[in-house]
């Protein structure tokens, strides 16, 4: 320790602290995900509560694991890590194999958190870090969805999701595709009803987006989250994609589909804004949202993949510094002019 | 180090360990992290690049009095792209499927900057039997390396070493680990295997050194 | 670094001598590692040919090359196409059928496809990737999926009444869902690679099958081309 930091406080920005501590944020996240994981294991039964259970364990672990390699004081203890555990958990196939969940979830705190120094220092949301390895790894079982509402989704568990570690999954149940795959191959749009609470296939955590909305109302209401981004996230996304449905709309879907659907509504409340790896300045948060939401439309219309909120939440996380130092105010007397 | 002799056996030896082209000097990533993708792609792909080292050593070392200073570097990417083209068509004659799984890569072994760096810094001012262990110990650290990573990512990507499978047929296979990307994964985790070992021996050497 | 002042300047001769000498001793050393390997090479490439041509017709004991003439008609050729179009014959010497290789957009790259087509049969008859870049585990998995293998064992690719096009143009459909025997039964996940091939496919057979059907009875195959 250098003798400086005795007298001052030294560490990266902000530095004004607003009085909630961090477990104090991560407990009232927590009480927000909590209809949505009701809700994902009552569509998807035993197998969702598996998937979410080890996600939120693993990373627990991990976490823990890794603070002792470094002999430091263990962090779990406030929430954060618990939270994107099951943040991960939210945004993965149900049926997927525990080994898979379990693989994806020590990448994304060891690889996505702790290289880059822990809480407070990852450029990356790391739950969809963990995600898009997955996703890379094992692009299979990545796009295999199970129906939601099985009628025995209580009693049975799916075979892929106990597959022995390291071995290939054996998938008995159908496959069901998502509402964004059947509009991108066969121009099928689903019914808003359908979407908002959640009688679609998808992710564990992404296919009632009511719910979701309703956890980031919470959130905002207590104050515990910038509003700006998901709602520039979300009016960008309505915007050009009414623009496009304007001029064909047998190619472009309607706007509600566009945001109910995927993992639009869980990405812009619970993903982008992470409060790291977004922009510190409101403004910046707008111009984020509005670099999501484009990037949502354009990998959405006219790349290879159906879903694209996960790629365009990691590119922006990248730039997101580069947005702050963008929108900086000049300090007085330093810049052009000056000196 | 510096007061000792540097014996023929340290012009081999620094190549494999303490300069190791990949995880200590990190040249010629290009190659190291594209050609990867199998254990017997790594192999060719450093067995070549060590011809040309050896070679392009050899002839740099030789012609080391003929060549002027102003002009050496276009006289150097002229005889490495000499045994470049050499290498091509070598490969191509002994087997047209490595040729193709290695690709456009044999081309862009000119450009991997360790061959222009060992003629530059070693060949142009060594005798040629010091420059050919020099290369020699250069490309071998280069294949052990490259070896080292393409092993992972055939394990990983494809359940198998140097083509025979070494699981069951049941197992998955991790498709980023043959992907570009699965070559950093890789490539990350050998460098953080070499830096523990490599900070371990810096603090014994310093401990020794003060007791 | 180094003040030019200091340093001897190096006449322009020495410097011509040194380009030039090591320029011709380069060019040298290229030609013969050329000569020496050329043979094999070529030995290598047509022997990797002949591999594939048998693996996608396997009654196959002899090719000739083809290529439409001057004149319309299909005739014997010695260049090497960028797509080469063979005759193959059995060991009796009948004409057993046609390979002919095809090229088209995939997903990442080019994909280049080499597939047999039987007069008996009316259809194509096996099939083969050359050359691909398509994403592994994903799109790659054309090569290895059981299902759409068989598709090419007997893709029907009759002509129509006339005889100067496919009767029905050969189609990728989604998996499962194949109905008719000139559809290819696609692969979920590797959509737009299993459409490309067929695209491929129906492209190359358009264009070479009604000639090949006209003319290829009655090519001359001890022909000096």
């Amino acid at each position: 320790m250098s003798k400086l930091s005795q007298y001052l406080e030294i560490g990266s920005s902000p530095h004004v602290s607003s009085g909630a501590s961090v477990d104090v944020i991560m407990r009232n996240v927590f009480v927000a995900l909590l209809p949505v994981c009701a809700f994902s294991i009552y569509a998807f039964g035993i197998a969702a509560a598996l998937v979410l259970a080890t996600a939120t364990l693993t990373c627990v672990v991990t976490e823990h694991v890794i603070c002792r390699l470094n002999n430091k004081p263990t962090t779990i203890g406030d929430w954060s890590v618990a939270i994107t555990g099951l943040l991960y958990g939210l945004t993965l196939p149900p049926d997927l194999p525990l080994w898979m969940v379990a693989i994806g979830a020590i990448f994304a705190v060891a690889v996505g958190k702790a290289l880059f120094g822990g809480l407070g220092c990852n450029a990356f949301n790391p739950a969809l870090v963990g995600r898009a390895f997955l996703q890379a790894a094992f692009p299979q079982a990545m796009t295999h969805w199970s129906l939601p509402l099985a009628a025995d989704r209580f009693t049975d568990i799916p075979g892929s999701v106990l597959a022995f570690p390291f071995a290939e999954p054996a998938y008995d149940a159908v496959t069901a595709a998502t509402p964004l795959a059947r509009m991108k191959f066969e121009a099928i749009q689903a019914e808003n009803s359908e979407l908002l609470w959640g009688m679609t296939s998808g992710s564990a955590g992404e296919t009632c987006a009511a719910l979701i909305f309703i956890g980031g109302v919470y959130l905002v209401a207590r104050n515990m989250m910038n509003w700006r981004i998901p709602v520039s996230i979300m009016l960008t996304v309505a915007l050009i994609t009414w623009i496009f449905m304007q001029i064909d709309p047998t190619v472009y879907p309607r706007p509600s589909f566009m945001l109910f659907s995927g993992g639009l509504m869980l990405g812009a409340v619970f993903m982008a804004t992470d409060m790291v790896a977004s922009p510190i300045t409101n403004a910046g948060c707008w111009l984020y949202g509005f670099l999501i939401g484009g990037l949502v439309v354009v990998i959405r219309f006219w790349g290879g993949m159906p879903e694209g909120v996960m790629y365009a939440i990691l590119l922006a996380n990248a730039v997101s510094p580069h947005i702050d130092s963008l929108i900086q105010p000049r300090v007085f007397g330093t810049g052009k002019g000056a000196g | 180090m510096a007061s000792k002799e540097v014996t023929s056996t340290d012009e081999f030896v620094k190549g494999l360990w303490r300069d190791n082209p990949v995880f200590v000097q990190v040249l010629g990533m290009c190659p190291a992290l594209a050609v990867s993708n199998t254990a017997m792609n790594a192999l060719a792909m450093g067995l070549a690049t060590t011809f040309v080292l050896l070679m392009s050593g050899l002839s740099v070392s030789l012609l080391r009095g003929f060549i002027p200073r102003e002009a050496r570097i276009v006289c150097y990417i002229c005889i490495i792209a000499t045994f470049v083209t050499s290498v091509d068509y070598l490969i191509m004659a002994l087997s047209l499927e490595l040729h193709r799984a290695l690709g456009a890569f044999i081309a862009l072994i000119v450009v991997n900057c360790l061959i222009l760096g060992r003629a530059e810094a070693f060949a142009s001012k060594n005798k040629p039997g010091r420059a050919l262990l020099d290369g020699l110990g250069m490309g071998v650290g280069f294949t052990v390396a490259l070896l080292f990573i393409g092993v992972v990512r055939e394990i990983l990507g494809s359940g198998s070493i140097f083509g025979f499978a070494v699981f069951p047929d049941s197992f998955q296979t991790w498709t980023v680990m043959v992907l570009p990307s699965g070559g950093f994964f890789a490539m990350a985790l050998w460098l953080l295997i070499v830096n523990r070992i490599k900070k371990k021996e810096a603090e014994t050497e310093k401990a020794e050194a003060t007791a | 670094m180094n003040t030019p002042e200091l340093q001897p300047q190096t006449s322009a001769m020495s410097m011509y001598r040194a380009i030039v000498g090591i320029g011709a001793m380069c060019a040298l050393v290229i030609v013969v590692v050329f000569q020496s390997t050329a043979a094999r090479i070529r030995d290598n490439q047509e022997r990797f040919l002949a591999a594939a041509i048998s693996e996608v017709l396997p009654v196959t004991e002899e090719t000739i090359a083809v290529d439409v003439g001057e004149n319309g008609q299909l005739e014997k050729t010695s260049a090497s196409l960028p797509l080469p179009v063979f005759l193959a014959y059995g060991s009796n010497g009948d004409l057993v059928g046609a390979v002919l290789t095809a090229e088209g957009m995939g997903y990442q790259d080019n994909i280049r496809v080499l597939y047999a087509y039987s007069f008996e049969k009316q259809a194509i008859v096996g099939f083969k990737i050359l050359d691909s870049k398509e994403t592994p585990g994903l799109g790659d998995r054309v090569e290895i999926e059981p299902h759409f293998i068989a598709n090419f064992e007997a893709l029907d690719a009759r002509l129509n009444s006339s005889g100067d096009a496919l009767n029905n143009a050969i189609v990728t459909v989604k998996q499962g869902e194949k109905t008719d025997p000139w559809q290819i039964d696609g692969i979920t996940g590797a959509t737009i690679t299993s459409e490309a091939l067929g695209n491929i496919l129906n492209d190359s057979a358009n264009g070479w099958l009604p000639i090949l059907e006209r003319d290829a009875i009655s090519i001359d195959r001890e022909a000096t081309p």
